[in-house]
Parts: structure tokens; C-alpha cells; sequence
């Protein structure tokens, strides 16, 4: 790891300051960035602790729902009791993140700003697209954990678990900037490629998430996470899909579909809660909702495997959540 | 002949581990003067030294910037130690290179083989992982603080009766993960035990061993043992 000056700031102005100049770049709970700095991926000559901001490592709820501070580690948000009853998606996602060695470190806005783990991207012998480069390897190459679902010209998947767990729960996040504070919905929070293709969300230099804010939940909300992974001890999703699901007896009101691990971003699939709006939730609505939620796919050479598991995923989720307004 | 064998001096076994230990130590030494006196090195710290000479344009007032060699105070095993290091040592380096602990094994130093987890309050985290500057305040246990003298943690002494390893690198890191288990939750589950693993890998496959002697060292604990 090249050698680097480590600043400390107190407040998210001081910190603001910093990351709007060259050379500098944010560490949270550093369980991307210091791997990607080791493998020479990312060579900052400044790195900002974010982690010595005073008041951005809490879990707060409020009357309208939850504030969570950037900083709170994904094993708080795993253990939270309210979390696991109310926004079970979301505990459900964070609990499915890695490993615990790295839930007790990383944190939730880490979480949702790291990069992708596009293997292409990754070696830092590789200039992609993605890092300036003129073509992106993963369209003629070995692209079996690559998006089914893209614009092009870039086809990562967003790696994080719980950013469809967010989104498919109506969360917001706060960023601070130079010109002071803004609130996005996380649903507008991340970018494709042919909108972004070097990053992957609306962050700009000098911004840095500061708190999610997730709504409380209306009465009769049930929610779950379904992550398949190829190695089950622990691994980046190879399919997930967070499903909220707002029941009245056996009819869906209301509901939100989110997959991770097909498309550059979480991809909010409203087709697949078409199909299970104004309905009972049967084996029926719920393979439905599947085949909805890859009407889009345009598989790649090597991984045309993740369409039907998408769309067992989804039902298997649907099916899931849909079990816990009954018991 | 006979009398020449005599005359040879007899080592106790702990006086062949020690001089096996020098050894060892001194060859590291060498290793790491060969690799100072290597071009690539060279050139690295000359880039370090150039980065470090370019200063942000307006520092702000209120932060406070680390660069080159800064003290670093680690609270390791319940005594108090001060280092010089630079930012970008990790909390596993500090414990191996400047400490010299080094029952905390670095094997994929990238956070995904769990050979080098120590517990940072209380947690186990993965100690390639942390920044060494990132660790002051903490209460940090390395598998060095288990045994009392000849006495071994439970958890250690459940893995020597049930056999649960082969090769012995990833052990520690194993160790530390269940230790940080029985402490949190003394009755844990076998699934529980095989989530507490999750995060280590036994490239050896003793996976079955190690379970086992996990639910070991839970009998032995709940006994008082």
C-alpha cells in the first residue's frame, strides 16, 4: 500500500473540505477501499477518516421511521430488534453482507458507495472502460457474474445487499457538500452506466453520504431478503431479491421488488409488483412476478444461468415474505 | 564416536524451539534488508517521501492530519503499547512486525480467509483489515492472551483432544472467532458455531473437527472446565 497522509476531521465541513480537493479520497469502515489500495486499484496520496466524525454512528427512530447514521456498522443494523421486526428486509440484508469479521467494521454508507467487484475493473493491470479505458472486457470476456439487465456500456452489478433492501423500503439518503446538504431517494441514488460510467451513483467530488432515512413502514407490511450465493459461507449475491409486500387479509395493496446482482444498479422491477398488486399472493402471482422481473434480460455469453434463477429467486422471496403476514 | 555424540550439547525442547524461533527471526531480517536493497523498494519509498511533500492547498482548521511516522498507542492483550508507524500499517503488521505476536497469521491479506482475526472489543474482526492508527482506544485480544501460563483456553484444549487441525494456519484465526462466540452467547447452537465460522477458511477441510471441538469446549465451559 502506497504511503498516504491520514486527516482526521470534526465536522462534516472540514470533511467536505478535504475530499473536494485532488488526491484525496473517504475511508469509513475501509473494508473496500484498504483492499483496493493494497492491490494498487487506488493510490490516494490523502485518505479522510470519516470514522472521527462525532454523531453519524447512531440508529435513531423517530415517529416517521428510522435515521440511520453512514457510520453504523452492518452488524448493529443486523441486531437491531426493531430492525429485524419492522424492517426485516433490511436485517435480513445486512445479516447476508460478507462475513461477521467484516459486518463489526463496515459500515452502512460504505456499504452502499463501494465499488463493484467486476473482476476486469478490479486488477489494477486492466483499464477498462469503467477507469478511462476504450472498451469494457466483461462484453467479449469472462462475464458469468456479470449483468443481465444493462444499457451497456458497462455491465457490472452493483454489489451491495442491502441498497434493494433500502430501496424496495422507500429509503432516502442524505449527502453533505460544499453547498451544503441534499436528500436523494436511494432509488435515484445510483446511475447506469450510460448516464455514469465511472462511478456508479450521484455522488460528486467533495459529497459524502451522511444518513439514511427509511419511512416507517404502513400497517400490515412484511418485507424479506434472498440473497443465492455460489459459495454459502459467504459471498457477493449472485441473484438477490428484497421483496416489501403491504397485505389486507390475503390481497397485496402494495409492493416493491428489488434485485441485486442483474443490473448495474439495485433494479427496481415494477412489472414484477405489478403482478401481485390488488391479488392474493399465490404460487400463481408469485412465479408471475418472476417471469416479470427478467422480461428485460439480455443475457451475456457466459451468464444466461442468472435469468431463471432470478426469477426463482423473486418467487421464492414473494413467497417468503408473504408467509410472514400469516404467521 | 560413541564418546563424540556425548560430548554434543543437549537442548531442551523449548531451548530447539527458541533457537528454531532466532533463526526464523534472523532470516526475516534478512529477507526484509534484501527487499530495502531492491530497486522496486527503493523507488516506493522515494514515491512515499514525494507524496508526502505535496500538502492539501487549504488544510482546514479543525482536522488533524497524520503523515509519516506518527505514535500509535494499542492496547494489546491488557498492556499498553506505543509504536512509530506510519497511517497505512495495518493492525496485523503492528501485531507481527513491531510487536512481535505472531500467533496472528497473515495469509490473504485482503479480508477474506480469516486467518488473521483478533478481537477489537470484544468483536473479531479481521486484523489486515484495520489500520493500526484505527485501533487506538480499543481493546485488542490476540490468540497470545488465551492461555493462562500451561493452561489452555477450552476452546485451544477442545481442538488438541478432538484434533481439529491439520496444517495449524488458519487455527488461530478459528480460535479467535469461537472465543468471541462462547463469550457472547456460552450455549451457542451447531449452526450457530458454523455462523461464527463462516468468516475463516480451512484450506485442509477440518471443518467437521473444528465444529466438534467448538461443541467441546461449550460441555467443558458450561462444567466449569
Amino acid at each position: 500500500m502506497k504511503a498516504f497522509a491520514y486527516h482526521q476531521p470534526r465536522t462534516v465541513a472540514d470533511a467536505v473540505r478535504l475530499l473536494s480537493q485532488r488526491g484525496t479520497m473517504a475511508i469509513a469502515g475501509g473494508q473496500d477501499i484498504l483492499g483496493a489500495m493494497k492491490d494498487g486499484l487506488f493510490e490516494p496520496e490523502h485518505l479522510v477518516n470519516l470514522k472521527s466524525l462525532p454523531g453519524l454512528g447512531d440508529i435513531k427512530e423517530t415517529s416517521t421511521g428510522l435515521q440511520i447514521g453512514a457510520l453504523v456498522t452492518l452488524s448493529d443494523i443486523a441486531e437491531h430488534p426493531v430492525i429485524r421486526r419492522d424492517y426485516t428486509a433490511l436485517a435480513e440484508a445486512a445479516e447476508a453482507v460478507a462475513t461477521l469479521q467484516i459486518r463489526n467494521v463496515g459500515t452502512i454508507g460504505g456499504n452502499l458507495c463501494q465499488r463493484p467487484r467486476c473482476w476486469y475493473f478490479r486488477d489494477p493491470h486492466v483499464h477498462c472502460l469503467k477507469k478511462g479505458g476504450d472498451q469494457c472486457y466483461a462484453v467479449r470476456g469472462d462475464n458469468r457474474y456479470h449483468a443481465i439487465i444493462s444499457p451497456g456500456p458497462c455491465y457490472i452489478v452493483h454489489p451491495s445487499d442491502c441498497a434493494p433492501a433500502l430501496i424496495a423500503l422507500g429509503a432516502k439518503v442524505t449527502i453533505a457538500g460544499a453547498k451544503g446538504t441534499r436528500t436523494v431517494a436511494l432509488k435515484h441514488f445510483f446511475q447506469m452506466p450510460d448516464k455514469n460510467l465511472k462511478g456508479e451513483n450521484v455522488l460528486q467530488p467533495g459529497e459524502v453520504v451522511t444518513q439514511i432515512t427509511v419511512p416507517k413502514p404502513k400497517a400490515g407490511t412484511r418485507s424479506t431478503y434472498l440473497k443465492v450465493r455460489e459459495k454459502d459461507s459467504f459471498d457477493w449475491a449472485l441473484v438477490s431479491a428484497a421483496v416489501v409486500l403491504q397485505m389486507q387479509g390475503e390481497i397485496c395493496r402494495a409492493a416493491t421488488v428489488v434485485l441485486g446482482g442483474v443490473a448495474p444498479v439495485p433494479y427496481d422491477s415494477a412489472s414484477a409488483a405489478k403482478m401481485l398488486v390488488g391479488k392474493p399472493v399465490t404460487v400463481q402471482t408469485a412465479t408471475a412476478a418472476g417471469k416479470a422481473a427478467v422480461e428485460q434480460a439480455t443475457p451475456l455469453e457466459h451468464n444466461a444461468y442468472k435469468v431463471p434463477l432470478a426469477a426463482a429467486v423473486v418467487k421464492r422471496a414473494v413467497l417468503a415474505a408473504a408467509r410472514g403476514v400469516r404467521e | 564416536m560413541d564418546e563424540e555424540r556425548e560430548k554434543l550439547p543437549q537442548h531442551t525442547p523449548e531451548e530447539v524451539d527458541a533457537s528454531r524461533r532466532q533463526f526464523l527471526r534472523n532470516l526475516g531480517v534478512t529477507a526484509a534488508m534484501a527487499s530495502l536493497l531492491s530497486s522496486g523498494a527503493i523507488l516506493e519509498e522515494r514515491r512515499a517521501k514525494r507524496a508526502q511533500a505535496e500538502t492539501l492547498q487549504t488544510p482546514p482548521s479543525g482536522a488533524t492530519e497524520l503523515r509519516g511516522t506518527v505514535a500509535v498507542t494499542l492496547q494489546v492483550n491488557g498492556r499498553e503499547h506505543t509504536l512509530q508507524l506510519e497511517p497505512r500499517v495495518t493492525l496485523l503488521d503492528a501485531l507481527r512486525d513491531h510487536l512481535g505476536l505472531t500467533g496472528t497469521k497473515r495469509v490473504c491479506d485482503r479480508g477474506s480467509c480469516g486467518a488473521c482475526t483478533v478481537l477489537l472489543d470484544g468483536k473479531p474482526v479481521y486484523s489486515c483489515s484495520v489500520l493500526a492508527v484505527d485501533a487506538q482506544g480499543k481493546k485488542i485480544e490476540t490468540v497470545e492472551s488465551l492461555a493462562q501460563g500451561e493452561q489452555l483456553h477450552p476452546v485451544q484444549q477442545a481442538f488438541v483432544e478432538h484434533d481439529a487441525l491439520m496444517c495449524g494456519f488458519c487455527t488461530p484465526g478459528f480460535i479467535m472467532s469461537l472465543k468471541a462466540l462462547l463469550d457472547k452467547t456460552p450455549q451457542p447452537t451447531a449452526q450457530q458455531v458454523k455462523e461464527a465460522c463462516a468468516g475463516n477458511i480451512c484450506r485442509c477441510g477440518t471443518y467437521n473437527r473444528i465444529f466438534e471441538a467448538a461443541l467441546a469446549a461449550v460441555q467443558s465451559m458450561s462444567r466449569g472446565g
